[in-house]
Order: structure tokens, then C-alpha cells, then sequence
């Protein structure tokens, strides 16, 4: 039981990352298809500089901004150039896989070491609990904190409050003297640069080596993630674990010997994304309440 | 700086030039990141884009290599237009190859050029019922097609997995992940000596062609335009969204599927781990560079070709990798999108004093 709840609370991380940023990102009004490809291009960019300077702090920047060069572009596009959303982010993805593949040509069966644990003597080691709660890389407790901080902006601060009035209603935003523009573009970079950490997390901690498309469509069922979430980061946070925990259960069935075939296990995640989505989506009351009204309409200043 | 101006009506113009101004960016951009990378960018360039056409088997070969793309893409065409996102035709793909390949497997004895057709049949009908589940879960519960058709793709490509690795390996294969040769009865004929040069050819012609006339010409056409278009106003006018989901995703899924019964057909004669179904995802490249046409489709596919045998050619002669490729069909698309801005909107730029 311990080490599978530690194992959770490590592969919810990087879904935490991606999806809390897309969450941002929706909010504001801009859908980003393109998080697949944000997310290989923080792991191979956090890969490439953790291998050469040795330092995480760095790699987790680099990716972070990886990520958020690619969301600009995105932005570019979608944002400035009015580009339809879905096939932008569709460019995004298609491009950052074989950009990853391309940059990451040289660090495939590379090794890194894994990154320091927080370490507490007599706590993180002490106690069950302790262990549990304690004693991961420092970027698990980053992302819940995150997740805390993303909450508390969008509900109770007075950018998040503008922010969401530009995602459900651009024009009356922009009526009252909102730069509509502005916050859907910083909005855009928050989630790609979130998406970037997201991925230096796969590359840097959860295996600590590059492959590629090593992010496995887990940029895609975070965008999932958001919908189940009906765009509510406290749910966002209890999605992501529970995904964790299918995406886990998965390797320990296949240790357990169920006999059934590996690949079948394999696609647990992906089937009950499917599901997920079905129950959620089913009740359009409860996605109406939440969903942004303008999500993926480009909106352009009459006057 | 530079403003944005409406149009009073979309440019027909620029709809037909974006195209080829994103295929010369895309050349410029390409050009530079060969000279990033350290290569002499004219050389690399002439064996990724003129090297392709030298001969007359290397120009079967790009034909060869656009029938999947024209498929898919032009099936594609259509969907997009009826504002229906099928992201999963690399799943589509993969399930036509399974639901033919597994027919073919069946009757190791089989003889005679009918059995084609059912052949080619299950195939669509493999990828019918790959798209049909994301059609199923959109209009009855409302469930987005993007994300599932794209989760169904990882499924399909874990199916695929475990039967070539599983019960339909073959006995004879080392150990290889592979299943037996299909009889020679579901082999494609080739339509070209010395070439491979398939019946492919007919099946993808066949699709670009009626999908256009059926776009252009039909009743339903219209309506899958209406409904892509003014969903509201096709409600007035009696045109069903649902059914037009369910038409655009079994359309599409059907083309998938009989593009990827085609391709083993055509080029593997079994079933391996790689049955190209990356096809899926570049014919969504096809169908925006044909302007979301179903005949541009098929110049597409072209296009796309040429970057297929280009980058395999690099990486014999120039040793580059294999993800250039990815990344120059990534740039057109962005490059594409972006000269798309000029067929709603004109630059212009702003006076002094100018609000």
C-alpha cells in the first residue's frame, strides 16, 4: 500500500503541472491542443540541461520556458492571428514531437541521477505517514502548491477575476477596459510554461532519462483532465491523483501476475479517460456552469 | 505597426496562395535549420525536395506514398468542414489494418481477385467502428471526439501490439513481432511493371473525386457545409447535428480503415508493430493545405510526400534523422495557419495619429 501511494502521488505530478496550467489557459478562453508537444519539448529541453550542467533548478527552468516558447507561438498564431484554436494546437504537437525527437537524438540511453529528495531526519524516514508525505523531490509539494495558488488567484484575487471575465465574455471584458489580448496571451504562456515543468518532470524525476514521445498522450488526457475537472481547480487536483492511481494500478496488475496480457493493462488510462469524460460530459448542466463562454472563439477588438 | 483589417468577403485568392506561400516558408525555414545543424542547407534541401521526382520509380514511389494521405485526407476534408474534430484517424487506420489483416490471416488458402473485396471492405468496416464510438459518445452524451477519437489511437495501437506480439504471431518468424504473409489473393495488384504502383491508386482517385462532387454537387454536401457553418441557421433549416457527426466520423473512419487496409496490402503483404498509422495524424496536414477540399486533398498528399521520400532519402545519403521530417510538416502547418489570417483579414498599415 505505501509504495503505491507514493508512486501516485509522483505520476499525478506531471499531470498536475500540464493540467493546472491548460486550466489557466481555458479560463481565459484559449483552448491549447498543442500540450502534448509543450510537454516533450520541456522534458527533452530539462533533459538536455540537467545533462550538461548537472543542475535541476536549471532544468526545470529551461523547461518551464521550453514550454512557454512553444505556448507564444500558439499565442502568435491563435491569439494575434486569429488562427482556428484546434488546428493550431494540432501544429503545436505535431511539430514538438519531432522537434523533441530531433533535439533529443543524442540523449536517448543517456542516464541521469535522479533528483534530491527532501529529507527530514527522523521525519520523512520515521513514520509511515512521514514517508508518505514526505520525502519526494521538491517539485511534488510544488505543484500542490500551485494548484493552491492557481485556486486562490482565480477565486479570490482581482487578475483572476478579470481573467475570467475575459474567457466568458471577451466583449464585455474588453468593454470595460480589460486588455483582453494581453491576459489570454499571459494566460497561454502560464499553461505552456506549467506544461514545460510538467514534462522536465517525466525527463528529470519520474524516469529519470529521455524517449521519445515518452510523454505517452499524457498531455492529452490532461486536456481531458480540465473537462472531468468541469475547469475547477480543486477537482483538477482529485482528477489528477485518480488518474494517477489508474495509470499505477496498471503496473501493479501486471506484477501481480492477473494474467492478462500487458498491452491490455496498458490501456486502462486511456479507456477510462473515455469514461471520465462520458460521465462528465452527459450532464450538461454541470459543464455549462463552468465552462468558459468563449472557449475558442479569437476575439479582435471592434473598436 | 501593422493592423488587421476585415475583408468585406474571404479572398478566394489568398485562399488558393496561402498554400504555396507556406510551402516556400516552410523551404526558407527549412533552408535555415539545415544551416543550423551544421549542413550545406541547398544540398540538403535538394535531396529532401528534388530528389524524390529524379526517376520514374521514385516518382511511383511518392504516388505510392500519397494513397494513404489522399485517403485519409480526404475523408479528413470533409469531417473538418462539418466542424467535426476526428483527431483518431491513425486509430481508424490501425483497426481497418487489423479488421482486413485478420480476414486475410483467415483464409491462408484464399484464390482469386474477388476476395479483395471483402477484404477491402472490412477494412472500412474496421475503421467505421473505430470512429463510430467517439460519434456514439458525442451526440448521446455529449462527450468530445477530439479527445476520445485520439485516446481511442492509443488503444488501437496497444491492440495492434498485443495480436503481433500475442496469438496472431507468426510461427515462422524468429521470434519476430510479425504475423504470417497474406495470401497472394489479398496482395494489390500493381498497376505499373517495375514499379509498386498500386490499385490503391484508383480507390484514392475514386474518394477525392466523389467526395468533391458529393461537397459541391449533393444535397448532403450542403449540408454537411451548413452544419460546419451556421449550426444554428442548419436547424432552421431541418438538418440534423447529430446526424451529421454520425456521417462525418463513419466517413472518415471508413476512409482510415481502408487506407490502412490498403497499405498492408499494398506495401507489407503482413501485419507488424509499424503499419504507418502516423499517416493519421500528417493527413490532417493533407486535408488544411487542400484548402479542406477533398480534390486539394489529393495535391496534399502530394506535397506530403515528397517530405516522406525526401527524409528517407536524407537519412540514407545525408545521414539526418528521421524527425526533420516531422519538424518541417509541423512548420507548414504553422506557416499554412498563419497565411490563413489573409483571406479574412488584409494587413494595413497604421498613419501617424492614427487611434
Amino acid at each position: 500500500m505505501e509504495p503505491f501511494v507514493i508512486s501516485v502521488m509522483i505520476a499525478a505530478t506531471p499531470f498536475l503541472f500540464a493540467a493546472m496550467g491548460e486550466l489557466v489557459a481555458e479560463r481565459s478562453g484559449v483552448l491549447n491542443l498543442g500540450l502534448e508537444g509543450m510537454m516533450l519539448m520541456g522534458a527533452v529541453t530539462a533533459f538536455g540541461v540537467a545533462f550538461t550542467t548537472g543542475s535541476t533548478v536549471l532544468a526545470v527552468a529551461a523547461g518551464a520556458l521550453a514550454g512557454a516558447a512553444m505556448a507564444l507561438l500558439f499565442a502568435v498564431l491563435a491569439i494575434s492571428l486569429m488562427a482556428n484554436q484546434a488546428a493550431t494546437g494540432l501544429a503545436l504537437t505535431i511539430f514538438g514531437v519531432g522537434a523533441s525527437g530531433l533535439i533529443g537524438q543524442g540523449f536517448i540511453g543517456q542516464p541521469l541521477p535522479p533528483p534530491v529528495k527532501l529529507a527530514i531526519p527522523g521525519l520523512s524516514d520515521g513514520t509511515m505517514a512521514g514517508r508518505i508525505l514526505l520525502g519526494h523531490d521538491a517539485l511534488v509539494y510544488l505543484a500542490l502548491a500551485m494548484a493552491v495558488a492557481v485556486a486562490w488567484f482565480l477565486a479570490r484575487s482581482r487578475a483572476g477575476l478579470a481573467l475570467r471575465a475575459v474567457g466568458d465574455s471577451a466583449d464585455s471584458a474588453h468593454a470595460l477596459g480589460l486588455n483582453v489580448t494581453a491576459t489570454r496571451y499571459a494566460a497561454t504562456l502560464f499553461g505552456g510554461a506549467m506544461a514545460g515543468v510538467g514534462g522536465a518532470y517525466l525527463s528529470l524525476a519520474y524516469t529519470p532519462m529521455w524517449g521519445e514521445n515518452m510523454t505517452a498522450g499524457r498531455g492529452w488526457i490532461a486536456l481531458a483532465l480540465v473537462v472531468f475537472a468541469t475547469w475547477r481547480p480543486g477537482r483538477l487536483v482529485a482528477g489528477a491523483y485518480l488518474f494517477a492511481a489508474i495509470t499505477q494500478a496498471q503496473f501493479y496488475g501486471q506484477g501481480a501476475g492477473l494474467g492478462v496480457p500487458q498491452q491490455v493493462l496498458a490501456m486502462a488510462p486511456y479507456l477510462a479517460t473515455i469514461v471520465a469524460l462520458v460521465i462528465i460530459s452527459r450532464d450538461r448542466a454541470l459543464t455549462r456552469a463552468n465552462a468558459p463562454a468563449c472557449l475558442g472563439r479569437p476575439f479582435r477588438a471592434d473598436r | 505597426m501593422i493592423l488587421l483589417e476585415p475583408r468585406p468577403a474571404p479572398s478566394r485568392l489568398f485562399s488558393l496562395a496561402s498554400p504555396l506561400i507556406a510551402i516556400a516558408l516552410t523551404l526558407m525555414a527549412s533552408a535555415a535549420l539545415m544551416a543550423a545543424m551544421g549542413r550545406d542547407p541547398l544540398a540538403a534541401l535538394s535531396v529532401y525536395f528534388v530528389s524524390p521526382f529524379q526517376d520514374a520509380y521514385g516518382r511511383a514511389e511518392l504516388v505510392v506514398k500519397a494513397i494513404p494521405l489522399a485517403l485519409i485526407g480526404a475523408g479528413l476534408a470533409v469531417c473538418f468542414r462539418a466542424n467535426v474534430w476526428n483527431i483518431g484517424a491513425a486509430g481508424q487506420f490501425t483497426l481497418g489494418a487489423l479488421a482486413a489483416g485478420g480476414l486475410a490471416l483467415a483464409l491462408p488458402n484464399a484464390a482469386g481477385p474477388l476476395w479483395l473485396v471483402p477484404y477491402l471492405l472490412a477494412g472500412c468496416l474496421g475503421g467505421m467502428v473505430w470512429a463510430a464510438i467517439p460519434a456514439l459518445l458525442r451526440t448521446r452524451f455529449n462527450a468530445n471526439e477530439i479527445l476520445v477519437s485520439l485516446m481511442l489511437t492509443y488503444v488501437a495501437g496497444l491492440l495492434l501490439d498485443l495480436l503481433v506480439r500475442g496469438p496472431w504471431r507468426s510461427p515462422l518468424s524468429f521470434g519476430f513481432p510479425q504475423t504470417r504473409d497474406f495470401a497472394d489473393a489479398f496482395a494489390l495488384p500493381v498497376l505499373v511493371a517495375g514499379t509498386r504502383l498500386h490499385l490503391g491508386l484508383v480507390l484514392a482517385v475514386l474518394a477525392c473525386v466523389g467526395l468533391w462532387l458529393m461537397m459541391t454537387r449533393t444535397l448532403k454536401g450542403f449540408e454537411v457545409r451548413v452544419v460546419g457553418a451556421a449550426p444554428r441557421a442548419a436547424g432552421f433549416a431541418g438538418f440534423s447535428e447529430a446526424r451529421t457527426v454520425w456521417f462525418a466520423m463513419l466517413l472518415s473512419g471508413g476512409l482510415a480503415g481502408l487506407a490502412g487496409a490498403v497499405e498492408v496490402s499494398a506495401t507489407i503483404g503482413k501485419i507488424q508493430p509499424d503499419i504507418g498509422a502516423g499517416y493519421g495524424f500528417t493527413a490532417i496536414i493533407v486535408a488544411f493545405l487542400g484548402r479542406l477540399n477533398p480534390l486539394g486533398a489529393a495535391l496534399g498528399a502530394l506535397v506530403l510526400a515528397v517530405s516522406y521520400i525526401g527524409g528517407e532519402n536524407a537519412q540514407i545519403l545525408l545521414k539526418l534523422p528521421k524527425n526533420v521530417t516531422g519538424v518541417f510538416q509541423g512548420m507548414l502547418l504553422f506557416f499554412l495557419l498563419a497565411c490563413d489570417t489573409l483571406i479574412r483579414w488584409r494587413l494595413r498599415l497604421r498613419r501617424a495619429g492614427e487611434a
